[in-house]
């Protein structure tokens, strides 16, 4: 009757290239084309001044409630960077960065936090879902997702999106361990930005990382410095590659900080230190980019100005969009309208056209001739 | 009736290779109450998946592989269990469509047994339709015996939009039907009547709608009375023309569900009633109908579910206003 040790070689790694004064470790250093780095600073940018933009636009009352990525532009545009457009991409609600290299127009992101369900239409070609609001519960669809991928024998990763409180969901554990079981290829990209909402970290998990979840479902897990973009990279390209291979799910826990507020509605001040914002800012993800590339003089000028530019044409697009049609919320319940929402379709065409009340249900059936109010077809 | 399911299950099977089948015990052991038997052996365990024990992965998988063009059909072993994936179902499976504006859709089947009469347990007993009923963006089924059962879980699966499915435990092994060998579908959001009368419309479906014809039989055998009885088979869409038009023609109406009673789909079916046929009633819409009591142990379950004698009684007093 031994006592025995089962598992001993269970291991978390930590990956970080680039430091936060933008030191480089050279030996782990992704041999990306400076056009690729080009590319992902400029995403990096546009997500920083977008999102500066964004809150503007909420104060004046032009948008409403959104969720800012300040701080977290690394963790979504190194991991998104290691897809393909044939790849699909699950966000949770705070993924803009990542949702705009996927192809969504800066209009339709606007239009969504506007209030327009438009802005949560993907385009046809385009392998995105929408923007999923109840935390954790996107994990399944996107496990679902890589099944389907696998069955039709599709070459095709799923990569998903959630943050360090998901994983306290339910969903989230079940999703890992449906991917496990399954063997599907799947990419979980937790991006830790140490508060869900005023809850710390160290409230929300006993666990040393996030990463090492993936042990229990049998699946490897990897941390890393999620504000260095280089890093996230090379583990988001490796799980890529594994999946494609039929290697399996991973999970990625990037180490970030919500520079910012959780949403436009959330004022931080209430739960947590200014000391300990002033020390993420200092390793702020854009600033030790920028080094890196100036050290490789592949700095262009000009880059803030032309995206603000892009920016700003979004925002006239945006404001050219015509009032929402009322009439537009039956299209999309069903396939084809019932007739109970037809009926309630006619009654607020009536009520937006003359100002009339609501009628029953569904229009009513008259058998044979209509009796007068108060005359009963028999006597009791 | 499970052999009917059965035939449904593997004709969408053979028909369509986008159809599969996920859930507990749905493969090898070809699920608790055998439904889904032999359909592993046919289909290969990647189209009939003994997934884990997990309902929300279960049917939040399935809205994945819906949203890639895949039309699963899960089975939740017991509806009293389907409140650890309701969040999925409201959440995502019955808004994608309008979410996406159109761009994804959930073409998915839920079924799960519910309702009482076979000596269960808590969870185990259950009737709790009026929660789906309540979800726009759902379609919520319950067939009443073999044909009904195929033809609708045939239909169900053929539907773009996302199906909840109850099946009836009390009718599983209980309703024998003879059913036809090819392929055949209702059309979902369609009640049906089963038996004409002038006199008293008897508003069913699933388990109860045995109950109604009972009750109509006896009405007829005891009292001369003609009665009108509709299968509702599909809860919601509800098909409120079918109801109107038969309470239009007999003036009085009794539903009958094993859902508790307020709220219930009665509530809704009485509304209609109301909003369709007011001046050709005679009578006050009667509900005969579990109580509003959460489970009562199967010792007890007669004094809560409704049986012939209830309605009988229910219809004489409506008869008699």
């Amino acid at each position: 009757m031994p006592r025995l040790i089962l598992e001993p070689r269970f291991h978390v790694e930590y990956l970080s290239i680039l430091d936060s004064e933008g030191n480089l470790d050279a030996s782990l250093e992704p041999k990306l084309p400076p056009g690729d780095l080009k590319a992902l600073y400029r995403a990096m940018v546009l997500g920083r001044r977008l999102d500066e933009r964004m809150v503007r636009l909420q104060r004046q009352g032009r948008i409403g409630t959104f969720a800012p990525i300040k701080g977290q532009e690394a963790s979504q545009m190194g991991s998104v960077f290691a897809l393909r457009p044939t790849d699909w991409m699950v966000p949770s609600f705070r993924e803009t960065a990542a949702m705009i290299w996927r192809g969504w127009p800066i209009e339709k992101i606007l239009l969504f936090f506007a209030g327009y369900v438009e802005g949560g239409q993907p385009a046809p070609d385009q392998h995105d879902l929408p923007i999923t609001i109840p935390v954790g519960t996107q994990l399944p669809h996107a496990v679902g997702l890589a099944y389907a991928a696998q069955y039709r024998g599709d070459d095709a990763v799923v990569m998903a999106y959630f943050g360090d409180g998901a994983t306290s969901e339910g969903d989230f554990h079940e999703a890992l361990n449906f991917a496990g079981v399954w063997h599907v290829p799947v990419v979980f990209i937790c991006q830790n930005n140490q508060w869900a909402i005023s809850v710390p970290l160290k409230k929300q998990t006993h666990s040393k990382t996030i990463a090492q979840k993936a042990l229990a479902y049998g699946l490897p897990g990897i941390q890393v410095d999620g504000n260095d973009v280089l890093a996230v990279y090379v583990a988001a390209r490796e799980a890529v590659e594994r999946a494609h291979a039929g290697e399996g799910p991973t999970l990625i826990e990037c180490v970030t900080y919500r520079l910012g507020v959780h949403t436009t509605a959330d004022d931080p001040t209430k739960y947590r230190a200014q000391e300990e914002v002033a020390a993420w800012e200092q390793k702020d993800p854009l600033t030790r980019f920028r080094a890196h590339l100036e050290k490789k003089d592949l700095l262009e000028d000009g880059v803030e100005q032309r995206v603000d530019e892009e920016i700003a044409e979004a925002v006239r697009r945006f404001e050219a969009t015509p009032p929402a049609d009322p009439l537009a919320v039956f299209d999309h319940v069903y396939a084809e309208m019932p007739p109970h929402l037809r009926a309630q379709r006619e009654d607020l065409a009536r009520w937006l056209r003359e100002g009339a009340a609501p009628g029953p249900a569904a229009p009513p059936t008259q058998p044979g001739a209509t009796p007068m109010r108060g005359q009963r077809l028999t006597r009791r | 009736m499970v052999k009917a399911l059965n035939l449904a299950l593997l004709q969408e099977m053979e028909r369509d290779p986008d159809v599969l089948i996920l859930g507990e015990d749905v493969g090898v052991d070809g699920g608790v109450f055998r439904v889904t038997d032999d359909l592993q052996r046919k289909f290969g365990s990647q189209r009939v998946i003994d997934s884990p024990l997990a309902e929300a992965a279960i049917i939040g998988t399935a809205v994945g592989m819906a949203l890639y063009g895949l039309k699963p059909v899960c089975e939740i072993q017991f509806s009293g269990f389907a409140f650890q994936c309701f969040h999925q179902i409201e959440n995502h499976a019955a808004r994608y469509r309008m979410r996406s504006q159109g761009r994804f859709h959930c073409q998915m089947v839920i079924r799960m047994p519910y309702g009482g009469g076979v000596r269960a347990l808590e969870h185990h007993t259950e009737s709790e339709e009026q929660f789906y009923a309540h979800v726009p963006g759902l379609k919520m089924v319950i067939p009443s015996g073999p044909r009904t059962a195929r033809a609708l879980l045939t239909s169900a699966i053929r539907d773009p939009d996302p199906v909840i499915f109850f099946e009836s435990k009390a009718l599983y092994h209980a309703a024998k039907e003879e059913i036809p060998e090819e392929s055949e579908s209702f059309p979902i959001g369609r009640a049906q009547v089963v038996r004409e009368g002038r006199d008293l419309t008897l508003v069913a479906y699933g388990a109860m709608l045995r109950v109604a014809r009972e009750a109509a039989d006896v009405l007829q055998a005891e009292d001369g009375v003609e009665t009108d009885v509709v299968d509702l088979l599909t809860i919601a869409p509800l098909d409120r023309e079918t109801i109107v038009t038969s309470v239009g023609k007999t003036g009085r109406a009794v539903v009958i569900h094993e859902a508790p009673k307020s709220f219930g789909p009665g509530a809704e079916i009485a509304a209609s009633i109301m909003e369709g046929a007011f001046l050709h009633l005679e009578a006050p819409v009667r509900r005969v109908t579990a109580h509003d009591v959460s489970f009562v142990g199967f010792a007890r379950e007669k004094a809560n579910v409704p049986d012939v004698a209830r309605v009988v009684a229910a219809a004489r007093e409506t008869l008699a206003f």
